[in-house]
Parts: C-alpha cells; structure tokens; sequence
C-alpha cells in the first residue's frame, strides 16, 4: 500500500522503467505500452496479468536480454541501452528462473551451476563452495550429482534456482518458476525463492499467475494489455 | 573442465554422427598420408638413382622428363675430363617389357658405373659385366618376377638377353630393373651415341658453381643440377607431389564438409541451450569457442586415427610382396605435421559458419523456440 502513495524516490529503486515500449513484428504486434516501474532494492515483487498481456517481455527487458522501441529500462542507475558490456550485466547483476527450467538435462545438478560461475571466470573451487551453501539452503545437497533427466520437477526448478543465484546477483527475474509445478511443491518451491532472495538481500521481480503466490510478495502489480492496471 | 564437459557431453548426444565426422577425417588424414608418403617415397628413390655416389646431375635443358633427354657422348667424356670432376657416369633410362611385366625400368651404365659398384652381388661375377655382348645383371627382385637366375635368357622387347649377375640394391626401382651394359641399351633403344644423364662425383663439393659453368660453356643444351636442386626442380617429381597434396586436399575438403554437416546440426539442433549459456553468462566468444572446440575434438581425433590408419596401410603395403620395394613407407615428420595441421584447420574451417551462427543467436528468441 505505502508503494503507490509513496513511490520510491528514483536515486533509491533498483530496477526502473520509464515509458517502455515494444513490439514485435515492426510496430505489428504492440506489447509493452509504456511501462512505468520502480522496483526497491531487496524487495519481492510479483507480476500479474494475464497470459500475452507482457510480462515474460518486461523480465527480458529488465534483465537486459532486448532493448525497448521506446523508453528506458535503468538498473542500478544505469540505462542498459547504453550499457557496453552486457555480459558482464548479466554474470553479476541479474540470475534468471523460467518456468520449464532450462537446464541442460544431460549434466549433473552440479554440473549446470557452476556454468554460470565457470562463465564469470571463478575458480572451481570457489563456485563449489558456494554451489555446497547453495544445495544445503535448498535442500539439495544429497542431489549434487544427479543428473537433471533424474530429477523431479521441484529439485530441478530448485537447481535452476541455485543456478541463477551462484555468481550472487542483485536482482533475480523469474518468469513462472512454479508454472509447471504442482500445487505443493509450487509452494514449497516459492518459499525457498522468497526465503533466499530476502535472506541475501537479492531483488525478486517474478511473472506469476498464481494469486495466491503473488499476495505473499512485499509487492503484487498486475499489467493489461501492455500497461500497468493495477499495483498492491 | 565444464567447457570440455559440455563438448564431450554433446558430443556423446549423437555419438553415430560424431563417429562419421571422425571417420571422414581419419579416412582423409589417411588416405592424404598414404598417397603423400608413397610418391615421396618414389621420388625419393628415383633421386637416389641418380645420385647414387653422386652428387650432381646433368642433362638436356628444358626436357619435361628424363626419359626424353639426350646428352651426347662426346659432351659425357669431356665433362669427365673437366678438373672439377672426380667421375662421372652416363646413364641412359629406358622402359623395357617382357612377357607378363610391361613395365621394366632399364639402366644402361658402364661397367664402373658406381650403382654397380655399390650393389651387393648375390650371384654372377662383377668382372663380367659388359664383357659379353646380350649380357644383363637383373635387380634381384626383377630376377624374382622373370623367374630368371645367372645363365637364364630373358626375352626383352624382340631381343632375347642372356643374365650374367644378380644384385641387390636397397632401391625399389633398381631392385626391379634391368642393367644393361650403356653401348647394348643405345643399340636397343635407338640412341646410339646418347645417354640420359650423366652423374658426376666432383672432386671438391665448392666446385659446385664453377662446375655449372663449365656444362654450360660446354654445350648450351646441357644444364647440372645440384641433385637437391634437381629434386626441388624436376616438373616431373612437382607434378607427382602437387598430385599427391592435391589427391589428400580432396579428401580433407570431404572430411571438412563433413565436419560443417555435423555441427550446423550440432548447432540448429541446440538453439534453445545457446540461449540458456547466453542468459547465464557466456560471452559469445565462450559460445563459439564451445562449437569450435567440438569441431576439433573431432578433427583431433578424426586425426590420430587417420594417422594410425594410414601407419597401418603403409607397413601393410610395404610388407605385400608385389610392391616389395617400390615403397618406402618412412614417413617424414614435416608430412605428418602438415597433415595434422591441415586436418584440424579444416575442422575448424568447416564449424566457422555453426560457430558464429552460434554466437549471433539472440537469448530473447530462442527462449521463445521451444
Ligand atoms: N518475438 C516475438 N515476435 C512476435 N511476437 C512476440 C514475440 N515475443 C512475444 N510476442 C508476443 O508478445 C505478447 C506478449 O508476450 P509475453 O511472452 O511477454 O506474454 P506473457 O505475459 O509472458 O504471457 P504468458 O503469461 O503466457 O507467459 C504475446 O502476444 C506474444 O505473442
Ligand atoms: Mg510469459
């Protein structure tokens, strides 16, 4: 409630759009129809809304992965369309969840994580460790070397969870990390998601139908048709 | 290491297609090897031919072939006369048939010719040779195929010649061939007067120089060569070579295309995991480096079996007893190193276009591409 009446000054949000836009297929296909957002730093926000209605694209946009026709997407007070090094952006600033959870089925649980550290140039050593505190906070110690096609649902969207925070991120997007997850384990699985994100400070931005998931972040924002309706 | 996993891992995914691929290289490095160490191998026999004891060579400028110069006696006596030389021996090339065998290599030397001399009789009496008119000494292995021994007649072309001696030389060539005494082999070829070649063991190896000038002034129509030089010029021995490179390079072309066939799908097929490497962090150059790697871990493979295939035709073609001689299978380190080399640049080549097809895919897209 105090988010509406009291948006964050922009010098303190972590994530900021100002006016976003885009389309596909040359204007063809409006999406975003500008998108103002601010987002405090160690806050857990949902986004809501129909399917189509944007959301995947706004995480894509804010996680740097597309740039918008129109607008600005800053995060960390940087305007990412004028960012050199993206690379970099997406190593250290952001870790992404996505509902199928897009790991390589034929590696190991351990195997997939250290992917992203390995990529960022630490040391196998150091990413082990940090990949053991990981496994042990989400209860997947005993799945270490397990490869994926073994895994269930939650223990693999659990990895793709460890994954996205081993280079530890400052914002973590994640676009229905419990869409393919039955009812418990989708609330298990969130908990850990909120648990961890708010326990290390990490900024949660999550595409999610589920309403019931969405109450429980510090923030709810529901989008229409490529605009934002509607903000808890 | 998780690099490497990630190549091995896919790899293994399709591991019929990764064993083609491989099979295309190894059968490419092998056959290149093969043909490259056999032709080599000949073109080093034919050289020792005549720089047996040797070390220069002169004959008829501008001939394309051997077989086709023609120096004259008088030019061969006094090029022996000149002071630089310590010998010299003129040799007159010819190919002689006989029943069965169509291809003979025939030698008209003199009775000191220095490949006689340096020859191992296994029978007949050196002393012999041109003594007699109708007397040859046959390479052993020659005297194997004509099932002929000292005392035999063996009928070459219309003639008929009666073997005076068996030799054993460590060349192919010679070893199947037929020594004739020089004035017999004119008669029979119809170069009377001539010889091929002449080999000249000069005196002093720095007379080098100074001995081409004297052919030179000698006669304009003769040319000495340094036998090095000889081999590095001979259109015959570059043909042979460019051939054998060229034959190989075919054969790497088909392997390469292989390779790019393997990896595009390699590539295509695993759009949606480039995206994923992208969105957790590789850099494009990590994403193409991936696909190269790939590329060449199979061309490395592809290579080390190519080698040991092509080792294994090569000791097995030696040891038939057909070929016994004509190959010299030893393998020059700088042809194992070129073909090596050719076969991982081609692996590469061939995963350039997969490779920065991979690097420009778009993380947003292929998330979408299920
Ligand atoms: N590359 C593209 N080309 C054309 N249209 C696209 C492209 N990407 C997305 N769209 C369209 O943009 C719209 C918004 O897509 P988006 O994935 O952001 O929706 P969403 O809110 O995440 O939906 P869902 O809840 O089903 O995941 C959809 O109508 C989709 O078809
Ligand atoms: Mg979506």
């Amino acid at each position: 409630m105090s988010d509406m009446h009291n948006p964050v000054p922009a010098s303190q949000a972590i994530i900021r759009t100002r006016d976003v836009w885009k389309s596909y297929d040359n204007g063809a296909i409006a999406v975003l129809n500008g998108i103002d957002l601010e987002i405090e730093p160690g806050h857990a926000v949902a986004l809501c809304g129909p399917s189509g209605c944007g959301k995947s694209t706004l995480l894509h946009l804010v996680g740097g992965l597309d740039l918008p026709d129109r607008g600005t997407v800053t995060v960390k007070g940087e305007d990412l369309s004028k960012k050199r090094d993206m690379v970099h952006f997406l190593r250290h600033e952001i870790g992404f969840v996505f509902q199928l959870h897009n790991l390589i089925a034929d590696l190991t649980m351990e195997e997939n994580c250290l992917l992203p550290a390995i990529a960022a140039g630490r040391s196998r050593k150091a990413a082990k460790e940090r990949l053991g505190q990981l496994a042990v906070q989400t209860g997947m110690q005993d799945r270490l070397h397990h490869r994926i096609q073994k895994l269930s649902g939650g223990e693999r969207q659990r990895t793709a969870i460890c994954r996205a925070l081993m280079n530890e991120p400052s914002i973590l997007l994640a676009d229905e990390p419990t869409g393919s997850l039955d009812e418990r384990t989708s609330g298990a699985v969130f908990e850990l998601l909120l648990g961890l994100t708010r326990n290390q400070g990490v900024t949660l931005l999550m595409a999610t139908h589920d309403r019931g998931l969405a109450q429980v972040c510090d923030r709810m924002i529901e989008m229409h048709d490529g605009r934002i309706c509607e903000e808890r | 290491m998780i690099f490497l996993k990630l190549i091995i891992t896919n790899l293994m995914r399709h591991s019929i297609r990764t064993v083609l691929s491989m099979a295309g290289i190894a059968f490419s490095v092998a056959a290149m090897l093969t043909v490259v160490t056999i032709l080599q191998g000949s073109v080093r026999m034919f050289s020792g031919i005549l720089s047996s004891d040797s070390e220069m060579i002169v004959f008829e400028r501008d001939v394309s072939d051997l077989f086709f110069s023609s120096v004259p006696a008088d030019a061969a006596s006094r090029i022996a006369a000149l002071p630089t030389v310590q010998r010299a021996d003129p040799v007159l090339f010819g190919i002689v048939s006989s029943a069965g065998h169509p291809i003979i290599t025939c030698f008209g030397v003199t009775k000191t010719d220095a490949r006689l001399a340096r020859a191992s009789w296994v029978a007949g009496d050196p002393g012999s040779f041109g003594q007699s008119q109708g007397g040859i000494v046959l390479g052993q292995r020659a005297a194997g195929f004509l099932k002929a021994g000292v005392g035999s007649t063996v009928p070459i072309g219309h003639s008929s010649f009666h073997v005076i001696g068996v030799l054993k030389t460590a060349n192919g060539f010679e070893d199947g061939g037929v020594f004739m005494p020089l004035g017999d082999a004119q008669t029979f070829f119809h170069k009377e007067g001539t010889s091929s070649v002449v080999t000249v063991k000069l005196r002093n190896n720095n007379d080098a120089k100074a001995f081409k000038e004297s052919v030179s002034a000698l006669s304009g129509n003769l040319i000495a060569l340094e036998n090095e030089e000889f081999s590095h010029s001979y259109s015959q021995f570059k043909i042979l070579k460019a051939t054998a490179w060229a034959v190989g390079g075919c054969g790497l072309l088909l392997g390469g295309m292989g390779i790019a066939n393997t990896m595009i799908m390699s590539v295509f097929t695993r759009i949606r995991e480039i995206a994923i490497l992208r969105v957790n962090g590789f850099s494009r150059l990590q994403v193409g480096g991936v696909v190269l790697g790939e590329s060449a871990l199979v061309s490395a493979v592809g290579a080390a079996a190519g080698l040991a295939a092509g080792s294994a035709l090569l000791f097995a073609l030696k040891n038939i007893s057909a070929l016994d001689g004509y190959i010299d299978a030893t393998m020059q380190p700088l042809v194992l190193l070129v073909v090596v080399a050719l076969a991982l640049v081609t692996g590469i080549a061939g995963a350039l276009y997969p490779a920065i097809y991979a690097m420009r895919i778009r993380a947003v897209e292929a998330l979408r591409f299920e």
